[in-house]
């Protein structure tokens, strides 16, 4: 790994300043960007710290939602959203493994938006808002596709912004040598209707199976999507999976997270 | 180069490092203390497990600044003072939960987490908390038997 500058900034705007230096790159928990670097595939000059930034750590349960600080590790969410969002929660604490879990930030995670990572399909399927130094994106506007977001280069999650569904819940068939999800369903029930959010099946990262969330809308049970399956053609095949098998268990997963919503 | 100080098993100590080192190789190559392994350097196998402020990471996962000023818990500070090993590396020796033992110092401290916040684990409980650390050797059997055994339960299915 090629070597870098490294500052723990205590503010947001002192982060942000740090930021926007030619070459700033920030750092969450790691647990993504340490790897990536040690293969020399990121080579950031300088490295900025988000852990110790004041106001950047914690779940808040005192509005209507869920808000929970950018540089929160997963951890923390498991177990500081367990009363107040379980479906959240319980994804928090399927993500990887328990020291993984300790590092790993929720910021780093929808920044990175991972194809296959966990975190994605539960802003989306909740109607997330991602909250940063500049500006408010909705989940809808956020994710763009595989790796990619609405994020400019030097901007920060600050927090993530969850209304919480009437009821909800997310089913991982995990990868079991990676531990993500080789297919994830989050569903959520909410006030405005169902929504179904996929992550792991597609290449072009987390999206909403519609097809279900109709069927979802007139009657919310696994016996209103029996027999329906999603649309392979765009999903990934490697050797973990073929599209259909992916686009099959999109179909089981879903039918069990309904079943298991609360 | 910058200085980093860390409580490391009680004692405060200092290391001179690069901001690109990561903690494993400071404790191994800046401290000397080799008992922390690494056997991927990619956040897979969990033999380099840590605590830091009494949380279980990946040693080869987390900068060694990101430390500085940390309490460090490593697999050296685990038996009693007189050399007598703690309950669990007992146990770990009494139930086979080694064989060539490098993946040992990261299972005992991934347990010791486990047991702290939960000492009364479920077989499954403790097959999840295990998610992150390999072995090449044992089948885990024993390591799961081991780590009931350390909190007082009666292991399932025995190793031998
Ligand atoms: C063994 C293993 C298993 C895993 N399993 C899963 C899994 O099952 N599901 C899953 O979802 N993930 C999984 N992960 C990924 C894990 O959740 C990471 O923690 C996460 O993807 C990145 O978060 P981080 O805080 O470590 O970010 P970092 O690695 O620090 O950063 C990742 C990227 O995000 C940027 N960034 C970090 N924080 C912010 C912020 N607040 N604002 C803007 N940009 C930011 C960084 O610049 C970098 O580009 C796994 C990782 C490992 C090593
Ligand atoms: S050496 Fe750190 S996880 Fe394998
Ligand atoms: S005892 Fe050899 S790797 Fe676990």
């Amino acid at each position: 790994m090629y070597n870098f500058e490294f500052t723990k900034p205590k503010t947001i705007k002192d982060a942000a300043k740090a930021l926007a230096a030619d070459g700033a790159q920030a750092l969450g928990g790691g647990q993504t960007l340490l790897p990536t670097m040690k293969q020399r595939l990121a080579m950031p000059e300088t490295l900025v710290s988000l852990t110790e930034v004041d106001g950047m750590v914690g779940v808040d349960s005192r509005g209507t939602g869920l808000t929970i600080g950018g540089a929160t590790t997963h951890a923390q969410v498991a177990s500081d959203a367990a009363d107040v969002y379980p479906a959240l929660a319980g994804l928090a604490a399927g993500i990887g493994d328990p020291a993984v879990r300790n590092r790993g930030t929720i910021g780093g995670s929808l920044a990175n938006n991972d194809p296959a990572a966990c975190y994605p399909a539960a802003a989306l399927a909740s109607g997330a808002t991602i909250t940063t130094n500049k500006r408010d994106i909705h989940a809808v506007d956020y994710f763009q596709g595989m790796f990619e977001t609405a994020l400019a280069e030097d901007e920060i999650i600050t927090a993530v912004q969850f209304p919480i569904p009437q009821a909800g819940n997310y089913q991982k068939f995990v990868q079991p040598a990676s531990r993500f999800a080789l297919v994830g369903v989050f569903v959520a029930k909410t006030a405005d209707g169902v929504r179904v959010a996929v992550t792991g099946a597609s290449g072009s990262g987390v999206y909403r199976w519609t097809a279900a969330e109709t069927a979802l809308n007139s009657d919310f049970s696994a016996k209103a999507i029996e027999g329906l399956s999603d649309d392979p053609s765009e999903m990934i095949t490697d050797l973990h999976g073929t599209a259909a098998y992916r686009a099959h268990l999109v179909g089981v997963l879903t039918r069990r997270a309904v079943t298991a919503s609360r | 180069m910058p200085t980093i100080s860390m409580n490391v098993n009680g004692i405060s100590v200092s290391a001179e490092v690069e901001n690109r080192t990561v903690l494993s190789t400071a404790l191994r190559e800046n401290l000397g203390m080799t008992g922390t392994h690494v056997g991927c350097d990619t956040s897979q196998c969990g033999a380099c497990v840590v605590h830091v402020n009494g949380k279980a990471v990946k040693s080869c996962t987390m900068f060694a600044v990101e430390a500085d000023g940390a309490e460090v818990a490593t697999i050296e500070g685990q038996a009693h003072s007189d050399g007598s090993l703690n309950v669990i590396q007992q146990a770990f020796q009494d139930h086979h939960g080694l064989q060539c033992g490098f993946c040992t110092p990261g299972m005992i401290m991934t347990a010791t987490a486990l047991l702290r916040d939960n000492p009364k684990p479920t077989e499954t409980e403790i097959r999840d908390h295990l998610e992150g650390n390999i072995c090449r050797c044992t089948g885990y059997q024993g390591i799961v038997n081991a780590i009931m055994a350390a909190s007082g339960q009666k292991p399932a299915i025995a190793a031998e």
